[in-house]
């Protein structure tokens, strides 16, 4: 559709850029690489491609040829530790991989190189398109409340309801341009793709977000719209003065909860863009609820319910419901906080390997806390559980807490997140110490560091002589933050 | 009468319309185009003339027939708009959601 629709406009790459990676595909040249990649994954047979890369070209025909192809595409986490990746890569082991980090895979591998070269071929003969709305599209990883990552499946008639029920086809002007600076195993990463080439808006992709890189794009490129996570909007404040971006006009913003104090620097420092916040989760396909430009200005003139609304996650899209449910299960008039639970058809609930998480009415439990104002704006107060999201990333304490548990010194380990102005939220540990055995704050972030990666390094150790537990046996995470936040030492 | 099944593709043999099902109707209805059946056979005729703009059906907009609740999305323009037990399917109107990702 949109290369009939929009023969003549790009869809993916830089204009201004001899970067191979980022050269223009038009949308039938976009179209012709997906016939391609189709054509070459059915030769070799592949049940699944596994894309382990940044974003870019690559990423974009990965998407579409596995979607013509009828199977499933799997972005993996290319900052993942390759004990964890050899894990996940063992249960797609008839898949193809495109990766150049020489992954740890049983079966064949291209760097986006050679994939990118296959797309490029003539297309052979390539069966048409399928239709099957049931066919699985993507395979993500949520990082979960447990430290066994779960795959998420996604199937075409969630995205497609997700497009439909969000995105007008070619609704975008001809000079609209896209900059996407989440990475391709987010939600965000895969959907904006959909997204941008459903409405005919170009995509430019920043594979490494800095401030001036991003700032630097934005001119080159005459980028018009934006996606950020919020930690990359709080660097943008604090490392821009002034930004002279006179193309900008809508920033998209999501993925993690924005600290206020970020938000009211980055209306200041973009006075002309149009905000748009965007809340959603892996399992329900991306954004399904938006709190739009008009709810960011109303804010500023002062309205104390406007003000406070900005900090909701704004309204439900077209086709979305959400209910919020009290400890009983019942659910709870507006205003009353609880358990949110969302119903549509781009909510998936699925993943693969276990029972679905969606109950017989369709009712998924986001696992998100939260309550819904007299107009319909969801606020959304944390997690449910204890999942630490810093920098729009989900962190399993108990992955960090078994790695330190590891360590000689380490009797206890508690890990949660603290409110951070940066990052959303930090990881911070409590550590009560093995008797007889000598160890500092600096040890242990070392230790953490090379088993897992610095972002689920906590920043923040402090020791104590014992945990709050139930008498159960379980720990108290919400004492253990109190005592952290009631006793913060300077960072 | 053919099936119209969330996700089915169907076509105008005689004037190029194609159409997904994105909401199925719910009662049988017989889908025409332009007085011909919608069927799922690949066109095999000539290709007719495309569409002046603005009229028949457009490409990415939805048609909607209001009685059965049936939805249809149009994959390729036609010079007619379909219509389920003979009435012609309306337009539906978008309403504009900002860009969010």
């Amino acid at each position: 559709m949109a290369a009939s629709g929009n023969p003549d406009r790009v869809a993916v790459g830089r204009l201004r850029s001899t970067a191979e990676d980022a050269a223009p595909l038009t949308y039938p040249g976009l179209l012709d690489r997906a016939r391609a990649g189709a054509g070459a994954l059915r030769e070799r047979g592949a049940d699944e491609l596994v894309y382990l890369g940044v974003s870019g070209n690559a990423f974009a025909q990965a998407l579409f040829a596995s979607a013509w192809a009828g199977i499933p595409l799997v972005p993996l986490n290319y900052r993942l530790g390759r004990g964890q990746l050899a894990e996940l890569l063992r249960r797609h082991s008839g898949a193809l991989v495109v990766s150049d980090l020489d992954p740890p895979a049983r079966g064949p591998v291209l760097t986006t190189r050679e994939w990118d070269a296959l797309c490029a071929r003539p297309a052979a003969d390539v069966d048409p398109w399928q239709d099957d709305q049931d066919a699985t599209a993507i395979l993500l990883y949520t990082s979960g409340t447990t430290s066994a990552p779960k795959a998420a499946v996604l199937r075409h008639r969630h995205l497609t309801a997700y497009l439909l029920g969000s995105v007008e086809f070619g609704a975008a002007d001809e000079a609209d341009t896209m900059l996407v600076s989440v990475p391709p195993y987010h939600i965000a990463g895969v959907s904006n793709l959909l997204s941008n080439v459903y409405a005919g808006r170009r995509i430019v992709y920043l594979e490494t977000f800095t401030p001036d890189g991003w700032l630097e794009s934005v001119r080159d490129e005459g980028v018009t719209h934006a996606l950020l996570v919020p930690t990359m909007l709080a660097r943008l404040t604090e490392h821009l003065a002034g930004a002279d971006v006179p193309t900008l006009s809508n920033l998209a913003y999501g993925g993690a909860k924005m600290p206020a104090p970020v938000l009211e620097r980055a209306t200041r420092l973009f006075p002309d863009v149009d905000f748009v916040n965007a809340y959603g989760l892996t399992e329900t396909s991306s954004t399904i609820a938006v709190l739009g430009p008009d709810d960011h200005r109303a804010a500023l003139t002062g309205d104390p319910v406007a003000k406070a609304r900005l900090g909701s996650v704004g309204r439900l899209l077209p086709g979305i419901e959400a209910q919020v449910r009290g400890p009983d299960g019942a659910v709870l008039p507006d205003g009353g906080i609880g358990d949110v639970f969302v119903r549509g058809d781009q909510v998936s609930g699925e993943y693969r390997g276990t029972a679905s998480a969606v109950d017989a009415d369709g009712w998924l439990a986001t696992r998100d806390r939260g309550w819904i104002d007299d107009e319909g704006y969801l606020f959304i107060e944390g997690r449910a559980d204890d999942t630490i999201i810093r920098g729009g990333e989900n962190v399993a304490p108990a992955e960090i807490e078994d790695v330190l548990l590891e360590h000689p010194a380490v009797a206890e380990a508690a890990v949660v997140g603290i409110p951070d102005e940066q990052w959303g939220q930090d990881i911070a540990a409590v550590i009560v110490p093995r008797a007889g055995h000598a160890t500092d704050a600096g040890e242990l972030q070392s230790w953490v560091r090379s088993r897992l990666r610095s972002a689920k390094t906590p920043a923040v150790i402090v020791f104590r002589d014992s945990l709050p537990h139930t008498p159960t046996g379980k720990l108290l995470r919400r004492e253990v933050l109190a005592d952290l936040l009631a006793n913060a030492e300077p960072r | 009468m053919t099936e119209i099944a969330v996700g089915k593709r169907l076509r105008s043999q005689a004037h190029g319309t194609e159409v997904i099902v994105v909401r199925a109707p719910d009662q049988p209805v017989e889908l025409t185009c332009g007085g011909s059946p919608m069927t799922a056979e690949p066109v095999t005729a000539a290709a007719p003339p495309k569409p002046a703009a603005g009229e028949g059906a457009q490409l990415g907009k939805r048609y909607v027939d209001e009685p059965t609740g049936l939805e249809l999305l149009c994959t390729k323009p036609g010079r007619e708009v379909p219509a389920a037990d003979g009435r012609m399917l309306t337009l539906k109107s978008a309403k504009p959601l900002p860009a969010s990702d």
